[in-house]
């Protein structure tokens, strides 16, 4: 038996010592490994009085894998992960953290790309997993009741089968939480017909910093009543609140689709093409650009029959009333002849129709493929930028010698410059930086966003006084400190420290 | 214990293969692990963070991280499906060798595979002891599945319904079962696999005979082993040699035109996993190995991609009727829809049967929870998932099953017998074969 006596990375003051049965077959044999970090054993004891002693994680292997998201930043190893059950459990532990003045970090399937998942080293990792319940789908008054922990594509799957649709989605569909949806104001490939996650909140529950549990919204299309509250807690990164439940809008699914590719020789021509068919009036279900790099990439790596020579693509759908979608698709295809398209091809039937968006969807694994390190931004722009935007993300990929990918949802503004990399090159890291501040500037100085969907987080809360001025950051933290004094609900996400 | 540092340097050689996992978490919407626990060191992604903390010395002994490396069926369904091609299953099965050769295997496995399964010839004179004493501890067997439960052995077996030991092995059925056949088509080896041996003789029968009524000529080498997944799932890369080496030698690549298995974890072991661990071996091996597992197919790779499937003459098959439907779906198996790809063969054999209508079940490629060690270290998780897969088997409302690999048929036979669904467990070679005669002439 072997005691350990020393600690390369962590802190020795936080553990204890503690021998445990090894997992061998039928529970034969004994070995040892250290224990979890002493959030004072008494503490820890409390919390497995709430939830139970399964749901309480503090060995370090289990606390280093929930340490990280989706974000290319540094790893942060939490004290505890917990895992309630029910909202009652969940009120009691952000009482108990209350009382303690513990940090809390709520975790849905951490695919955060802002490191808003990333918890704090002194605090706890609060679990939604087994709050994933949907828990009532009215059909009549066209709304969803859903905890936190639901994942997007369950909720999707579950009202289309009823003939209702719930438009935001987030490329993460399949593992991404509605409660991580509305924190950080998901968005998808549909935000420029249907908008993004915060246009679909209603209503919410949620417990406060002390604990308490406040209810906003409400289940009928129109409410004056009080603050807007709800729209105050979206987007909000779990800074404000724990959610514990969710009213979401459903609206009807939409009758036909009609799904349309077309080829450019140059990007600019693309993008051009994007203002016209907003200038034209026509509004898309989806409008995605895809640059020639990309193109090549998703090319050599699903054989989808993509043009290589292309400048750049345009990915176009639009849906609603059959005669209305016929009548676009014929605008969008003028158009699309217009500004230069070379080749324009519509989807005939469902597979046609799934080829395009398979080629879509293949996008980012195919660049992903290409280096160890990705990283994808989602600064935007005023729509009618999109042009100023592609040529200036063509600008700082050969300023910094860098790979760059683009594509994205040009319709509505929201371009993802793709920078590959690999984070072990310390000095080409280093452009990556660089690049990704000029990326910043140059979207801000269009009249664009730091963030079309992913958040601030940690990964642009320095960038975020150039965009909104520092009285507005003021306020922000005035708002913050107000409603969570001890500032223990996600602390450094959005204002910093 | 030695330094931590050694382990780390070891780790180091999977630093390129770890660094592809850009941490989307996309595995968490496959894994059939992390659908029950719902725990990130579950997932692909988790545990590849864990193998990374060990790289860059976090942890001060490695057996937390093993403990949850191990904690894994292996089922690749993360690989094939990620963004980024991160290739998991190979990691793992080099991380895990990595770590036992730092924590050193422990003495009941050494026993288990140095001792028994590396070498053939008493692995099977102990199996067909086994077969001997079994009856007397065996219940009375599922009607359906054949499977049954040891009261003796309760404590260890939990509620697990188990395949008994066949009374012959397949390899002592096999000679008569090609001399004198006047075949003069590919020369095909028959790779037999440990469970078609001992437990599910009729599987190899009926791949004979599948491959004779395709004209192919037909080599069992004999005293075959193990294809050595077991010892490498535990990371013991000695046994892993020891049984590779003994295999190449009874089949040379250049003597035949085809290895065909029926097995989905022999097939996808000998076509991946032996040429992807033997990279930094000796080289002549290695260049066998890999002219080996060009060589490597499924059998129903092999009959419909290469023989052409012939048909089955028309008296061979009872016609399914109204009120016989006889409906048969097909689980597709880890090891050969997600590791090699191969889906369309199989459905494509049992639709040549003409005695069956087949009905595909809903998400198919769903694990069935074996796992191999996985079911012995972890069974009621692993019940938890074969339990699942079961139901949808059952809202087929089948008459047979079909899965193209034995281990599958272990797990799914106990979960279907459990439930009393009645449901029969066949390899797809076995309907496919229901009606030729042993005695048929090519």
């Amino acid at each position: 038996m072997q005691i350990n006596t020393s600690l390369k990375t962590l802190d020795i003051s936080y553990y204890q010592y503690t021998i445990q049965d090894n997992d061998l077959p039928f529970g034969i044999g004994i070995t040892n490994f250290f224990g979890g970090p002493v959030i004072a054993k008494s503490l820890r004891q409390a919390f497995e009085a709430i939830v139970g002693p399964d749901h309480v994680m503090t060995a370090p292997e289990d606390l280093a894998t929930y340490a990280y998201d989706a974000a290319p930043l540094e790893s942060v190893l939490p004290q505890a992960v917990l895992m309630p059950e029910s909202s009652e459990e969940l009120g009691r532990i952000i009482k108990l953290c209350h009382e303690n003045r513990l940090p809390i970090t709520v975790r849905g399937a951490g695919t955060n790309l802002s490191g808003g998942t990333i918890p704090d080293a002194d605090g706890v990792v609060i679990l939604t997993a087994l709050l994933n319940r949907i828990l009532e789908v009215n059909e009549t008054d066209m709304y969803a009741v859903v905890q936190p922990g639901v994942i997007t594509a369950q909720l999707v799957t579950k009202v289309e089968a009823k003939g209702l649709f719930y438009p935001p989605d987030p490329g993460s569909q399949a593992v991404s939480t509605l409660g991580g949806n509305v924190m950080e104001n998901a968005g998808g490939l549909r935000g420029l017909k249907y908008g993004v996650t915060r246009d679909y909140v209603m209503g919410l529950s949620f417990f406060d910093a002390m604990g308490n549990h406040i209810h906003t919204g409400s289940r009928t299309v129109k409410c004056a009543t009080g603050y807007n509250i709800t729209q105050l807690m979206v987007g909000s990164e779990g800074t404000l609140g724990v959610l514990d439940e969710i009213v979401l809008k459903l609206i009807p699914y939409p009758a036909h689709r009609k799904s349309i590719i077309s080829m450019f020789k140059t990007i600019e021509d693309a993008s051009e093409t994007v203002a016209g068919i907003i200038a034209g009036r026509i509004v898309p279900a989806t409008l995605e650009i895809m640059d020639q790099f990309t193109i090549r990439a998703v090319e050599a790596f699903s054989k989808a029959g993509l043009p290589v020579d292309a400048g750049a693509l345009l990915l176009i759908e639009v849906d609603g009333h059959p005669a209305q979608v016929e009548e676009d698709a014929a605008r969008v295809l003028d158009l699309c002849e217009k500004y230069g398209a070379y080749q324009t091809q519509t989807a005939e039937n469902d597979a046609q129709r799934e080829k395009i968006w398979a080629a879509r969807r293949s996008a980012l694994s195919a660049l992903a493929k290409l280096k160890p390190t990705l990283v994808l931004e989602d600064a935007t722009v005023p729509r009618s930028r999109i042009p100023d935007m592609v040529k200036g993300l063509g600008e700082i990929a050969r300023k910094h010698g860098l790979d760059i990918g683009t594509f994205g949802h040009a319709g509505d503004g929201n371009l993802h410059p793709t920078i590959l990399t690999d984070r072990r090159d310390k000095t080409e890291w280093l452009r990556v930086e660089k690049a990704i501040e000029d990326i910043f500037a140059h979207a801000l100085s269009l009249g664009g966003t730091l963030s079309g969907e992913h958040g601030i987080g940690i990964a642009k809360s320095a960038f975020l006084e150039n965009e909104i001025g520092r009285a507005s950051v003021e306020f922000s933290k005035r708002l913050k400190r107000a409603l969570d004094p001890s500032n223990i609900l996600n602390p450094g996400k959005i204002t910093g420290d | 214990m030695s330094d931590m540092k050694d382990l780390a340097k070891a780790m180091k050689a999977l630093e390129d293969q770890l660094v592809t996992c850009m941490r989307c978490g996309m595995c968490q919407s496959v894994c059939p692990l992390f659908d029950q626990t719902r725990k990130e060191s579950d997932v692909a992604r988790g545990k590849i963070v864990l193998l990374e903390s060990l790289m860059e010395e976090m942890f001060d002994n490695p057996h937390g991280v093993n403990e949850r490396l191990n904690k894994c069926l292996l089922c690749g369904s993360c690989a094939a499906n990620c963004p980024s091609g991160v290739n998991v299953t190979q990691i793992f099965i080099e991380a895990r060798a990595v770590i036992t050769t730092y924590l050193k295997l422990p003495f009941y496995k050494k026993v288990v595979f140095r001792k028994m399964l590396a070498r053939p010839q008493v692995f099977d004179k102990l199996i067909s002891m086994g077969a001997r004493i079994q009856k007397v501890f065996l219940s009375k067997p599922d009607s359906h599945t054949g499977t049954a439960k040891v009261k003796v052995l309760a404590p260890i077996l939990k509620s697990r319904r188990i395949m008994p030991i066949a009374d012959l092995s397949f390899q002592k059925k096999a000679d008569a079962l090609i001399t004198g056949k006047k075949t003069t088509g590919d020369r095909v080896a028959l790779f037999t696999g440990c469970l078609i041996d001992k437990i599910f003789p009729n599987v190899g029968v009926a791949a004979v005979k599948a491959l004779l009524h395709n004209n192919a000529r037909v080599h069992i080498p004999k005293n075959q082993g193990c294809c050595a997944i077991p010892a490498l799932a535990s990371g013991d890369k000695d046994t892993f040699l020891e049984l590779v080496n003994h295999n190449i030698a009874l089949f040379p690549p250049h003597r035949f035109d085809y290895l065909v298995t029926a097995c989905a974890t022999c097939t996808s072991t000998i076509k991946k996993l032996w040429p992807a661990m033997l990279e930094d071996q000796d080289p002549q091996l290695a260049e066998q190995v890999r002219h080996l597992s060009d060589k490597t197919l499924d059998i129903s790779q092999y009959l419909v991609d290469v023989a052409g499937l012939a048909p089955l003459p028309e008296t061979a098959a009872l016609q399914s009727t109204e009120d016989d439907p006889r409906i048969v779906t097909y689980h597709d198996p880890c090891h050969l829809a997600k590791s090699l790809g191969v889906r369309q063969q199989p459905r494509t054999l049992l639709n040549a049967c003409s005695g069956y209508t087949f009905k595909e079940m809903t998400e198919p490629d769903r694990c069935c929870g074996m796992g191999g060690s996985f079911n012995l270290y972890h069974y009621d998780l692993s019940e938890k998932i074969g339990t699942v897969k079961a139901g949808q088997i059952a809202d087929t409302g089948c008459h047979t099953l079909a899965t193209s690999c034995p281990a599958c048929m272990m797990q799914i036979s106990d979960m279907l017998s459990k439930a009393d669904k009645k449901i029969y467990i066949k390899h797809p070679i076995e309907l496919y074969t229901e009606g030729l005669d042993s005695d048929e002439p090519a």
